[in-house]
């Protein structure tokens, strides 16, 4: 199971594409949809590589992720 | 597509001082990211509900919808003034002047120089992106040589235009400011060094040390004409050696 997901606002993002060049792990890409101000919007296309750094919502130049990370047990 | 986060710790979400509101930037304009950048340190700093924004004129106009604290729009360079006017009338205020380099740097030159010199109490986040961008792209003091712009189509050439003015340098030479630093951020590591320098200059300003100045290097996408990534990496490659990033000045 992936460490971390992320939640991108869809509606939020411009497709400017800096979480996708600042995902180590390759995680996000472009979806085919667009969203209501026409833009393809960033969507986590390997989830399952996630480990939920938050690089991606650190660059995220709209705030548009939140980022989530597992418990760990103690 | 929805997302499961039952029994997930939630790592990094909009700060509590952020509206909202949908910023009226660009695709991947860094504007954005020092927006968040301010509301985090905000809510850091508990400064929510005594910090006053000055909104310039440019495209960060607007500022004073992105975060829920006071604000006031200033006239064309004036952002210094005002916040001065502001801190000394309230000096319990924690006073933010937000400008960008046409603003900063060619209207409000006088302004911006003698607050810097009065050494007033304020924190002055500098935007700079090398262009005017609100106004479509026309040479600013911080244009490099060379650059392609509305008003310099040839590209800036300095016999007949002067060279690229370093503000912060500038800045840096007086007296009284106890924090002159310029920051990018073009990448990960940038950006959290930002996030110190910004935390660093209100953190002077809550303990009343008196004047600091972060200038930060932005991207223009839509006026350099570049992609975002593109315009990243012209930040990496070419900006940053005509305006080299650190510490000038840290007094505190």
């Amino acid at each position: 199971m992936a460490k971390g997901v992320v939640v991108i606002d869809e509606d939020r993002c411009k497709g400017c594409g800096l979480c996708i060049a600042a995902c180590p792990q390759h995680v996000l890409d472009f979806s085919e949809k667009i969203n209501k101000s026409g833009y393809n919007y960033a969507y986590m296309k390997y989830p399952e590589k996630c480990v939920g750094c938050a690089f991606c919502a650190m660059t995220c130049p709209d705030v548009a992720i939140e980022v989530y990370r597992e418990k760990v047990a103690a | 597509m929805p997302v499961n986060t039952e029994n997930m710790i939630k790592v990094f979400g909009r700060p509590k001082s952020m509206t909202d509101v949908r910023s009226t930037y660009c695709p991947g304009c860094h504007h954005g990211i020092l927006t968040r950048i301010i509301a985090q340190t905000i809510d850091e700093l508990g400064i929510a509900d005594r910090t006053v924004t000055i909104a310039p004129v440019g495209c960060a106009v607007f500022a004073y919808l992105w975060y829920k604290c006071d604000a006031v729009q200033a006239s064309h360079g004036r952002a210094s003034a005002v916040a001065t006017g502001i801190k000394r009338a309230n000096p319990k205020l924690i006073v933010l002047s937000y400008q960008g380099d046409g603003d900063f740097a060619s209207i409000g030159t006088a302004e911006s120089i003698h607050a810097a010199n009065r050494g007033e109490n304020i924190t002055v986040i500098f935007v700079n992106n090398q262009v005017y961008g609100m106004t479509g792209g026309e040479m600013a003091p911080t244009t490099l040589i060379g650059q392609r712009t509305t008003t310099t189509p040839a590209g800036r050439d300095p016999g007949y235009f002067g060279y690229p003015i370093r503000f912060s340098e500038l800045i840096a030479t007086l007296d009284a400011p106890v924090y002159v630093t310029r920051q990018a951020l073009y990448d990960t590591r940038r950006i959290m060094d930002a996030e110190k320098a910004i935390k660093k200059a209100f953190t002077y300003q809550v303990e009343g040390k008196g004047y600091s100045l972060v200038e930060v290097l932005s991207t223009c996408p839509t006026n350099w004409h570049m992609s975002p990534v593109d315009a990243n990496r012209h930040v990496t490659e070419v900006v940053t050696k005509a305006f080299p990033l650190g510490d000038m000045v840290d007094r505190g």
